[in-house]
Order: structure tokens, then sequence, then C-alpha cells
């Protein structure tokens, strides 16, 4: 199977090794994977503020990027929500729209593209630490990936699950609402790190790296000694290669 | 007011509620308590989705046959001998009401909680015309003693304290109250008797028409509804032209979801079912019944893209759901609605221009459209009126150019390459560690509560090129 690694523009410039650890859960799952350079940016932050003219840009560009691709996996389940929610209706017509639609059904957000996808019923994954989880709501709420995840932190051994308080709200990020409602999204933040920190969890585990970017920032600003990686790091991190111990 | 003076009013309001410690710590109990109880409710019925789906499709043929429906439950509400009237927009409405309590004489006017008589300020046009209007919900009673709008579309003191009722009770008697509920309600109860009792006028809203029957449907808790519909001799109903249902059938499933969704209730206390003044042979009722159906703004709605907001049953679910209700709670957003359905239905109503802060007042994280009964897609309808805003040309000019410059990078890989290898470059001297404390420009706003990743030096697309795509440092398999 082949898949196509969706960086993200926030992957790209901020969080690589993010992509790295993507990269190297789908060749150990024998998955062969690709980098379409044409990729960028989805066109997200326009388009969820109100500059439908400006993200179909984007989008064009990006359609054209995964023109080839069998799959497309990302780190981030709002820029797949993005794809599959509203790409489709960008390009409300003819050949744009069809390919639009083709990709929006090719289109995956990682922990989805395990589960629904490859069918991961068990890691070769060992990762000692205690461990919460942010779901993030465009994961949620628009793809639908509800319980995979945390079934696939399941699989790891020596994982110390911590379920987190109120884990259905938004951590307050909302793209540009962060910077133009910003005391609200600070509001929003604050109450999400103080959950987070009364785990107990030295890592945050998460699906999208803006929201965990968001927190993670909030985490640092209050002093907690609390990690933020994304899935793909913990299983990369941990994955016991040769028999090896894992993390 | 204009919509630089909205704005001011909206950040105003929203640096009071975050400033408010007390407010803050009970905003969140009560959503925590609010969504516990809603999904319990919910998920008490048999097959909830079904339900929400079934409530969705009736709402939107009613919407969409609007004017038949009308046009049936007013010959059906004269028929029961009660009068009609449908206005245009708020001021024929509040002429309306003046012109039938005028009539009477009206010297008092009791009235049971009703959003839409303060989306047209009717309160204040019958006080102006000398009469003295009471306000006969607990709550609703509160906020009008205080001078306040409500809070929440049906708690509307949700943010007062018991403390601060009984020092306003206190003030109000005369007498020196204890802070306990029951004696609280106790006074509230015992005044609002004397005014039930010689009231001239009592007007309502309604929750449903039923056009088959022309019967009004009132949902409450405290009697009230009932005292203020039968007591006085004229009872006037003011509505929302779109709150009409086909039939008796409907009616079982709006009810159903109306009083889980926003009460957490099986039932409400009362459900009160008004066809007409009262007949031969009635033990009470009012001589004259009229309905007023309020338009305001939402025929305009009809057939555009925001159609589906005229679903709406006004049940509150999503302000209880809303994380950012959660924080600013419902002054913020306007003087009537608030919550997710007042920052779309608001703009519609009153115009985008005048509020086109509202539609981003939202992180579109969309618990509101997991919690609506009536699948109201508010998260969509918001986009669409940012979208809106953008093409009206209310949105500021730096963003403008911003989101230009932004999507012309994203559309030319090579100069999006080199972009994010110069704020890599750039971001090194300031961020040795990654992180910025203190952001310049705009990103302020974000470091003023968190830390900043900054741009790494060498991107993913450059590990991936330079590596010849062996990112993973053959850790992969």
């Amino acid at each position: 199977m082949r898949a196509s690694l969706m960086v993200t523009c926030l992957g790209d410039a901020l969080f690589p090794e993010v992509g790295e650890s993507v990269v190297t859960v789908l060749r150990n799952l024998g998955v062969s994977v690709d980098f379409p350079a044409g990729q960028t940016c989805c066109g997200q932050p326009a388009f969820n503020s109100g500059y439908v003219d400006d993200a179909r840009r984007s989008a064009r560009a990006f359609i054209d990027a995964f023109e080839g691709s069998e799959h497309v996996v990302s780190i981030s389940g709002s820029c797949v929500a993005m794809v599959r929610h509203h790409y489709p209706g960008l390009f409300p017509e003819g050949r744009d729209h069809a390919r639009a639609e083709a990709l929006a059904a090719r289109t995956w957000e990682f922990s989805q593209f395990l589960s629904d996808v490859l069918g991961v019923e068990s890691l070769p994954v060992t990762y000692r630490a205690a461990v919460t989880m942010h779901h993030s709501c465009h994961t949620m709420r628009m793809l639908g990936v509800r319980e995979g995840p945390e079934r696939l932190l399941g699989m790891v051994d020596g994982l110390d699950y911590r379920p987190l308080a109120r884990a259905q709200d938004c951590c307050g990020f909302g793209g540009t609402f962060a910077v133009k409602m910003a005391a609200i999204s600070a509001e929003m933040v604050e109450r999400k790190a103080a959950h987070v920190q009364k785990t107990g969890a030295e890592v945050l585990v998460g699906l999208d790296m803006s929201c965990l970017m968001n927190i993670g920032g909030r985490l640092r600003r209050r002093g907690a000694r609390v990690a933020v990686k994304h899935l793909a790091q913990v299983l990369a991190d941990g994955w016991r290669i040769d028999g090896g111990a894992g993390r | 007011m204009t919509a630089n003076a909205e704005r001011e009013r909206f950040d105003a309001q929203v640096a009071k509620a975050l400033g408010d410690r007390r407010l803050q710590d009970w905003l969140e109990d009560f959503q925590r308590l609010g969504q516990e109880a809603h999904v319990e409710a919910m998920g008490e019925l048999d097959d909830k989705e079904a339900w929400r789906d079934a409530l969705s499709e009736l709402r939107a043929h009613t919407v969409a046959n609007l004017d038949r429906y009308v046009d049936e439950f007013t010959a059906n509400v004269e028929a029961n001998g009660g009068r009609v009237f449908f206005a245009g927009d708020a001021a024929e409405a509040r002429e309306y009401v003046l012109d039938v309590a005028r009539g009477i004489p009206t010297k008092r006017v009791v009235k049971s909680k009703s959003m839409v008589t303060e989306e047209i300020e009717l309160n204040g046009a019958l006080e102006a015309a000398g009469m003295e209007v009471v306000e006969t919900d607990l709550g609703a009673f509160i906020v009008q003693l205080t001078g306040e709008d409500p809070y929440h579309i049906i708690a509307p003191a949700l943010h007062l304290t018991l403390e601060q009722v009984r020092d306003l009770f206190s003030r109000e008697s005369g007498e020196d109250l204890p802070a306990e509920p029951d004696v609280l309600a106790a006074w509230a109860r015992r005044r609002l008797r004397e005014k039930f009792m010689t009231a001239e006028l009592g007007i309502s809203g309604g929750n449903f028409g039923i056009a088959s029957t022309g019967t009004v449907v009132l949902v409450t808790n405290e009697g009230n509804g009932r005292m203020s519909t039968t007591l006085p001799g004229t009872h006037v109903a003011v509505m929302g032209v779109e709150r009409l249902l086909p039939d008796w059938e409907g009616l079982d499933t709006a009810l159903t979801l109306l009083t889980r969704a926003g009460t957490s209730q099986r039932i409400s206390t009362y459900i009160s079912a008004i066809s007409g003044p009262r007949r031969d042979g009635d033990r009470d009722g009012p001589d004259e019944l009229h309905v007023v159906l309020l338009d305001n703004g939402r025929s305009r709605i009809l057939g555009t893209k925001y159609e589906p907001v005229l679903k709406c049953i006004r049940c509150g679910a999503c302000l209880d759901h809303c994380p950012v209700y959660g924080c600013i709670g419902g002054h913020a957003y306007s003087r009537v609605y608030s919550g997710p359905i007042g920052a779309v239905i608001t703009p519609l109503l009153e115009g985008l221009d005048a509020h086109a802060e509202l539609p981003y007042a939202s992180s579109l994280c969309g618990a509101c459209v997991d919690a609506c009964p009536a699948r109201v897609p508010l998260t969509e309808l918001l986009l669409a009126l940012r979208a809106d805003a953008v093409q009206s040309g209310l949105e500021q000019q730096s963003w403008r150019a911003g989101m230009r410059g932004y999507a012309e990078l994203t559309a030319r890989p090579a100069v999006w390459d080199a972009a994010v290898r110069v704020a890599g470059a750039l971001a090194q001297p300031l961020a040795p560690g990654g992180v910025l404390r203190s952001a310049p420009g705009l990103l302020d706003k974000w470091t003023a509560s968190r830390d900043l990743k900054t741009p790494v030096r060498r991107s993913f697309r450059r590990r991936w090129r330079e590596s010849g795509g062996r990112v993973d440092d053959g850790r992969g398999s």
C-alpha cells in the first residue's frame, strides 16, 4: 500500500519531527510513504475566517499536489476535515468537483488511517509514561474519530493512560480565533491546561498539532512539565525494533 | 448602535465576564451539570438520533411551507374566536399590542417569559404609555428588577447568586430576607399574586403554534404562564412566525426534544395548549385572545442559505454546550439572543454590519451542532456569515491583505519553501529555544497567555529533500 504524507503548514515549518514519526510508523506497518513536494497548506485558516476565494486558491494547489496519491495521511484532523467536508463545496461543479470529491474520499487523519484503512489490531510498541489525550474537536466531531485513538493507545505496552476530564471541550485554538478573540481563547486553553495537569500525565497526546501547539504553549507558560506529542511520535518512539525494548 | 460601539460593547462585556472569577467558576459548574443532565435526558430516548432527524425534518418542512401553515394557523385561531396579527417588524408588533392594551384600557400588564417580546422591546413601549409591566417568570422577574437583559434564552438570571437575589428582594420588599431559595420564592410569589389578580392584560410568548387547530402551546415550569394567560381579561401571545408546527403529532416530536434538550426534563411542569378565548361554560380564561406572529426579518431568511436557522426551537442547548458561552456568558452577544444561536440569528435579524464580531465569537468546535435537537448546522451558518462579512468588506484591511498574501504563498510551493526557510532563519536568534514568550505584531495576542512555537531551521520538506526521503533515520523498516 502507498500513502502520501500530508505534513500540513504547521507540521512543515514548526513540527517536522511529527511528520518523521508518521513516516516511521507507516513504513514499520509496511506502507510505502512518499511526500508530494507541491503541498503547502490546505487553506483552512482562510476558509474558517471567511476568505473563501483565498481558500480556494490554496485548495486548488493542494488538490494538484496530491493528484496521484493512493491515500493521503495527515498529522492534523482539522486539515483532513477541511479536505473532506469543505473541498467539494469549494468547487461546486465539473471536473474540479470530481477531483475534490475523490481526494476527500482518500484523505485520512493518522489514527483513522491506522484504524480504518490498515485495520491495526496490535502494535509492537512499549512506551513507559503516564499519558493523557486531547481528542480535538474537528477530529472527533467532523471526522467521527472517537474511540479509535484510545484503542490504539491501549495496544501500547507500559503506557499508563489517564483519562482527561472535560475531554470533549475545545482547547480554544480555533485558527484565527486564537488571535481575533484572544482573551476568550486564553480562558479556554487555561481551563484545558489545568485539566491536563490534574491528570498527572507526563505526556499529552493528540491528533492535531494546532491544538497541541495551543495547549502546549499554555502548559509551558504555566511552567507545567508535560510534554506534548502527536500519537505518531509516541508510536515511533516506542516501536520495538528487532525485539528491542522500546521506550 | 453603530458597528464600532457594538464592538466596544462586546469587548467590554467579554472583559467583564472573564475578569469575574466567581462567574467563571459558576459558568463552568453550570455547563458541566447541564451537559451531564442533557446527555442523560437525551440518552433515555430509544434512538435519540432518529428523534433529532424527525425534528429536523419536521421543522425544515414547516419552514419550507411556512406561508401555507401561517394561513392555516390564522384561519383556525380565528375560527376558535381569537385574532391573529401578522407583524412585519418590531414597530408594527409593538403598535398592535399597544392598541390592544389601550383599548381595554390597561394599567397593569403581567407577562410570561418571552424572548420575542425582548426582541421587539415591548416592555419599554408599554411603560412609555404609562402602564406597569410585570415579568412573572422568576428569572425574568429578577432581571427586570436589576434592569439587565436576559443572560440565557431559558434562564434569564443565570448569572446572579442566591445572595444577590436576596439583596435585591430585600431592597424591593423592605424586609430583611434570608438567603434561602424557598423564602425568596415565596416572597416573589406573594408579590406576583397581587399583580396577577389585578392585571387587565396578560402577555406571553409562544413555544409553538399548531396550525391544524390554531393552538398556542406554552412550555413553562412555574405556573406563571397559566396565570398570565387565564386571569387577565385579555391575552396576547407574541411569537416568531417560524414557530409553527403542522399538527399535534408534530408537537409530540417537538415537545419530546424541547424539554429534554432545554432543561433536561422528560416534560416540563406545565404544558398549556391555548385554543381560543374563554367559551361559554368555561370556568376561566380570557375574554379576548390575540396572537401576534412576528416576522421582523425572518421571512428575509427564507429561501437563502441561512434558512436552516429557522428550524431552531430556542431550547438553549447550544448555549449550555458552547465553550465560548461558558467563558463569556450571555451579555456579550447582544441584547436578546446569546450563545451560538445568538451569534447566528442576531446578525441575520439586525444586520451583519452592526454585529460583524459575532460570527467570529466561536472556535467552530461544533459542540453546539452535536447538542442541537433540531440539527441546526450552526458552525456552517457561522462560516457562511464570516464569508459574507469578508465579501461585504467588514473585515479589517490588515486581515484581508494577510489572507491574500498567505494564499499566494500556498499556491506557489517554491515560494512557500523559501518563505519557511526565511522564517526559520529569522526565528533562530529571536527564539534560541524554539519558543517565544513575547511575539511582535498581532501574535502578541497569542503570547499574552501562551508561549509561541517558532519555525524550525530545517523544515520537514528540506529534511525530506536532503535525506532523499529517509527522514525516519532508517528507523522505519
